[in-house]
């Protein structure tokens, strides 16, 4: 039950997308929102999810795995729906109470709820083909200039790496304990809300104890290991691009070119945007 | 016969990339009463073979009978399983929460519907089967050791007064006298109660003393289910899955192959002591060899 979360989760297999620099995936997935929220007519969207279809081929992750993770925001993706449609102005279609439905609620609704799934399929390619290690060597890398700032880069990307490692660690100790209570007769699924406030009592405490205990665990080891910061820090595989990255930039280059000209400057108006 | 595995098979990651079948083709029944060890290798399917005896686990096909019922009936009530299959997970330690020992050993009786004081009746009940002193009952269980934890653990199960008691390596992470007080603690319960006990293991040391019948799982397939004496003969089969046969075995094959005419289907110290005994009183042997 709680391993169908797939929302930063690796996909292990080998492609091309896999192998790719992380910061070549990370500027892509960064245009790629970009040009979600820039595009706005119905072409660009097409032009998106061929882009985006392609990617996934290539990606060799599975379509009906990535659809799992849509599940977990399908609460998130209906709330923003229904807001976009009743509290939009404009042309009313419908008209119940305070309630009303406009024309630009729909189409605004719609449009909304196209980028979301987009955006967070379009992430979710980038995690499920980069391992979490990787995506803060990229991460690291790329927001190196901020240094400058006195903003500590290695600090905060050790962080996120070391919060992302912990994910599916906690991820199973939940799905653990959660055994071991309900093998002691605890019910997490029905009774009503007090009841089960009452009965996450008994996952809650031990996970948080073992948390606190991993991580003053990993600490120790940090120590053992005389970690001190990123202060002349090398790494054992160094980010280097090579001709695939180099490619992949020019396809990305030209998905924003083609979006932007396509979806924004000519004006391909349908029937229902005009 | 109580506990029937008809043909089971459990696969984790259904469809992605990397499934796995845990369990493969699994037929098995355990009888009322027995004292069954439960062998194999890391990632052999031990552990996912017992939460599927209570229900925790579905199987990707195949049933799991419990008394003739098949427990994954939509109308089966698999709260009440539990309460009669109880299983102590690995490193059980972890699932206490309550503030004293007491209070955690009553979350499983008060799970089952029972008033606070037959909880508390039985918890007490539970707490003085695992032998552990008055004075920790009013404690926190996090300021106790580890074998004191993994035994308020085991009460906390015992307290629902089950059937069969399943244990998935009880002795793991604990030091040597720790390991003893466990195992003793098992058969002790088995002299005491008669239970069904369900010991899972990759020590086969661990298992040799105690056990009626020992089941050795092998990457997910059944490959023994026989007593002990019987498996065990099976040395290099056993040693080809890494896991070999009790050091006890393994000194009398030396000592066989040493020149010393002695049984090789040994399995406890006792016996073997008593074996060497035997041929020690052989003197002209002894001669013989020197």
């Amino acid at each position: 039950m709680i391993r169908d979360i797939t929302l930063g989760q690796y996909y292990q297999t080998d492609s091309v997308i896999h192998r790719l620099d992380p910061r070549v995936k990370i500027a892509a997935t960064f245009w790629f929102i970009v040009v979600l929220f820039i595009v706005n007519n119905v072409a660009g969207y097409l032009i998106a999810a061929v882009y985006l279809a392609g990617i996934i081929k290539i990606s060799k992750v599975p379509f009906r795995f990535m659809m799992k993770g849509m599940k977990s925001i399908f609460v998130l993706l209906l709330i923003t729906f229904v807001f976009n449609i009743f509290l939009t102005p404009g042309k009313v279609l419908l008209a119940w109470g305070v309630f009303h439905i406009t024309m630009e609620g729909i189409i605004l609704a719609i449009k909304m709820a196209v980028r979301l799934v987009f955006l967070i399929i379009g992430s979710s390619v980038m995690t499920l083909t980069t391992t979490p290690n990787n995506l803060t060597d990229g991460l690291e890398k790329l927001f190196q200039p901020l240094k400058l700032f006195r903003v500590p880069v290695h600090e905060v990307a050790m962080m996120m790496s070391i919060a992302l490692r912990f994910i599916p660690i906690l991820l199973e100790e939940t799905d653990k304990i959660m055994k071991a209570q309900m093998a002691r007769g605890a019910d997490f699924e029905s009774g009503n809300i007090i009841k089960r406030a009452v009965s996450l009592g008994a996952l809650l405490e031990p996970l948080f104890i073992s948390a606190f205990q991993r991580a003053n665990d990993l600490a120790m080891a940090m120590e053992a290991r005389c970690y001190r910061g990123g202060e002349g820090r090398t790494k054992m595989k160094p980010l280097i691009y090579k001709k695939a990255d180099y490619k992949a930039y020019a396809v990305m280059t030209g998905y924003i070119l083609i979006s932007i000209v396509i979806g924004r400057i000519l004006k391909i108006n349908l029937p229902i945007g005009s | 016969m109580s506990m029937i595995l008809d043909h089971i098979t459990y696969e984790y990651g259904t469809g992605e990339a990397l499934a796995v079948k845990a369990l493969d083709d699994v037929s098995l029944s355990i009888e009322d009463g027995q004292f069954i060890g439960l062998v194999g290798h890391t990632g052999s399917g031990k552990s996912t073979l017992v939460q599927l005896l209570n229900g925790l686990l579905k199987p990707s096909a195949g049933t799991v009978f419990y008394n003739g019922k098949d427990i994954n009936d939509h109308e089966y009530d698999r709260k009440a399983l539990r309460g009669r299959v109880g299983l102590v997970f690995q490193y059980p330690e972890h699932q206490l929460f309550e503030t004293t020992v007491f209070k955690d050993v009553c979350f499983g009786p008060k799970n089952l519907g029972l008033d606070q004081k037959d909880a508390e009746l039985r918890a007490y009940e539970a707490l003085k089967m695992t032998g552990l002193e008055d004075e920790y009952f009013y404690q926190s269980p996090f300021d106790l050791s580890g074998g004191q934890k993994r035994r308020v653990a085991i009460a906390g199960v015992l307290a629902m007064r089950p059937d069969v008691l399943v244990l998935d390596e009880p002795t793991a992470g604990l030091d040597p006298r720790g390991r003893d007080e466990i195992l003793n603690l098992v058969s002790k319960l088995r002299r005491e109660t008669g239970m069904t006990i369900i010991l899972v293991s990759h020590s086969m040391d661990d298992v040799a003393e105690y056990v009626d019948k020992v089941i050795v799982l092998n990457k997910g397939k059944l490959i023994y289910y026989d007593i002990p004496e019987v498996v065990f003969s099976h040395a290099e089969e056993l040693e080809s899955m890494g896991l070999g046969v009790p050091q006890v075995t393994n000194i009398m094959k030396a000592m066989q192959k040493a020149g010393y005419p002695v049984r090789t289907n040994i399995i406890t110290i006792e016996e073997a002591c008593t074996e060497i005994m035997r041929i020690a009183g052989n003197k002209s042997h002894a001669d013989h060899i020197s």
